[in-house]
């Protein structure tokens, strides 16, 4: 129940509207909170709107008026330069090549794991699922220096990789996500099917499925909202990365999306409408993401947090 | 969010493993269990241990050697501690800057997010379209936010130079090193803030109506309520938003990367680590033990996480 502002007379008002509580009249201190709100909520959107408006206006413009001015020119001309001359279809690429297999090893062996931790006896299970979940909390850096050393000494052979180490090569870059994201995705599948009963699995064996099978065609099915839910956010993480492609990865080329952005800064003159355009096109997926799947996204977060 | 209530009672059946009955569960696995299972855990659980916990061990035991990635391993005791200590002034810059960045993240950034999620608790009209604009700048990649930072802190052409009025003597909000790190944290605070507000408003969401209608019969004012009665019964989400500010606080790197590549008043410690291996400067010893300062900061609040965890999961 909600009682606004003034307490005492709350209780009547919430009494008496309990058949309708969604629908409260506006009163004074409703309308502030709206106004509040509302100017908020812009304030948070300025930065975002700022950018698209920069990206449309052309630099001439901007050096001569700065970026708080009325247009003069506005068009998509930096979007065209932006997906051309910065090769941005190709970092896209790029960036699906790493992204998608990633995210697919993530949610395989993390449902696996969190599968067999939670159905299977398997001696010393709950040491495993902490080294899971605590390695996911360690920050990235304390990998980073060996791990860039053991990548440039391990050799691949040509056809996976160019540079015939793991440096430098999709796979080695798709290793450290998956190793680092199975951690958190365990932890959350774990609690998840901590709450699928276990008489359903104990049924099937009973029946004789093996172990595959309770897990493919039992549990998997009933996980399906939870593993839609990391799906989307595990997407949106490593397609932001940066930091694993910026250490492990040297090779202009290769770079996913977000670590080529900085392309299209100039060597000695950087321009910062070109930039926007650049940044507008690196977000948009992720925003699309996140306003089409929203529902997935916030309870892909809220399941990791809420039993914890 | 959905799975709480049932959470409760799922472990259940976890507690009863009696000895016996353990080897006949064991042996109730056939010939073709054993093969999966070994592959299947094996593989992601040798990917963790290698990529993830090896690695780690190999810092701590790199940081007291002077390795360059060339010359042979030499052992070298304490001296790139002492050094960092010492005579590395980029050390105690970015020391204060992560303490700058945790203590704007817990004081402003997650209050903030707090806030937000009890405003939007209230039964508001268009809930969704608000928390989903608090929200956006959460699923922005941090190199992005970086770029946008720019376009408004610029100091020719930036939106605040000109909104401050101040086009004949611009303030120069990322080049300046006395400042830009606020800049930053302004940028890490609106990134930070959605954050915490979608984990609270799943608390709050969960709270029984029925505790806080008992607070308002007693007579307890809206303040009281949310202090003395919803907020404690919060706490498992809490002690989530801590963590999560400490770690966020201890990874960044990204805004401050983008930005300049973390010099110039922008240091941190995660930038230190990389630029110690990055291009030209292969200190890998040295850039190890920075690391380890930065692991040993963070472990504490991990291990506390974990207790937590456990203790919820053995009641």
């Amino acid at each position: 129940m909600t009682a606004t502002t003034t307490a005492p007379a709350g209780v009547v008002e919430a009494d008496r509207r309990a058949p309708n509580r969604n629908r409260k009249p506006l009163r004074p201190a409703r309308m502030v909170l709206y106004v509040f709100l509302t100017v908020v909520a812009l304030g948070w959107l300025a930065p975002l709107l700022l950018a698209v408006y920069a990206s449309l206006r052309p630099y001439a413009e901007t050096a001569k008026y700065g970026y708080f001015s009325l247009p003069h020119h506005l068009s998509f001309h930096y979007y065209g330069l932006a997906w051309s001359s910065g090769d941005m279809p190709k970092y896209f690429r790029n960036t699906l090549i790493i992204a998608l297999p990633s995210v697919f090893l993530v949610l395989f062996f993390a449902s696996f794991v969190a599968f067999s931790l939670s159905r299977v006896k398997i001696p010393g299970r709950k040491t495993l699922l902490i080294m899971f979940a605590a390695g996911n909390l360690l920050p990235p850096q304390v990998m980073v220096t060996p791990l860039y050393t053991a990548y440039t000494k391990i050799p691949l052979p040509t056809f996976l990789s160019s540079s015939e180490t793991l440096y430098d090569s999709y796979l080695g870059v798709i290793a450290i996500h998956v190793a680092f994201q199975t951690g958190f995705c365990v932890f959350v599948l774990y609690n998840y099917m901590q709450t699928i009963p276990t008489e359903l699995t104990e049924a099937a064996a009973v029946d004789g499925a093996s172990l595959w099978r309770q897990y493919w065609q039992v549990i998997l099915p009933l996980t399906r909202p939870a593993l839609g839910a990391l799906a989307t956010l595990e997407f949106t993480w490593i397609y932001n990365d940066f930091l694993w492609a910026l250490v492990l990865m040297t090779s202009g080329d290769k770079l996913p999306i977000t670590s080529a952005l900085n392309n299209l800064r100039g060597e000695f003159f950087t321009d910062y409408n070109l930039l926007a355009a650049g940044s507008v096109l690196v977000a948009l997926p992720t925003l699309i993401v996140f306003f089409a799947l929203q529902k997935q996204f916030v309870s892909g977060l809220t399941l990791g947090a809420n039993k914890g | 969010m959905t799975s709480s209530p049932l959470t409760a009672e799922a472990p259940a059946p976890q507690t009863t493993p009696v000895r016996g009955r353990r080897r006949v569960r064991l042996r109730r696995y056939g010939r073709r269990d054993i093969p999966v299972l070994v592959v299947l855990l094996g593989i992601p659980v040798l990917l963790d241990l290698a990529l993830i916990w090896a690695t780690t061990v190999a810092s701590i035991g790199l940081s007291f050697t002077s390795y360059n990635g060339v010359t042979a391993i030499k052992w070298v005791g304490l001296r790139n501690y002492e050094q960092i200590f010492t005579i590395y002034l980029p050390f105690w810059t970015a020391v204060r800057n992560n303490l700058l960045w945790l203590g704007v993240l817990g004081l402003v950034a997650t209050p903030l997010g707090l806030f937000f999620a009890v405003l939007l608790d209230k039964q508001i009209r268009f809930t969704r379209v608000y928390q989903s604009i608090f929200y956006m700048p959460v699923v922005l990649s941090l190199a992005v936010v970086g770029f946008i930072a720019q376009l408004i802190y610029s100091r020719d052409y930036g939106v605040l130079n000109s909104l401050l009025g101040r086009g004949s003597h611009p303030i120069d909000w990322l080049g300046d090193s006395k400042i830009n790190i606020w800049a930053v944290l302004v940028a890490a605070v609106w990134r930070h803030a959605g954050y915490v507000m979608i984990l609270y408003l799943a608390g709050l969401k969960a709270v029984d109506p029925a505790l806080k209608e008992a607070a308002v019969i007693d007579g307890a004012n809206e303040r009281q309520t949310f202090f003395r009665v919803v907020f404690p019964t919060l706490r498992p989400i809490n002690i989530i938003v801590v963590v999560i500010t400490v770690i966020e606080a201890l990874r960044a790197f990204d805004i401050v990367y983008a930005i300049n590549s973390g010099r110039n008043g922008l240091e941190l410690l995660s930038v230190l680590v990389t630029a110690n291996i990055v291009g030209e400067a292969s200190r890998i010893g040295f850039g190890s033990a920075i690391a380890v300062i930065l692991l040993a900061t963070s472990i504490g609040f991990v291990i506390a996480y974990l207790t937590q965890i456990i203790r919820e999961d053995r009641q």
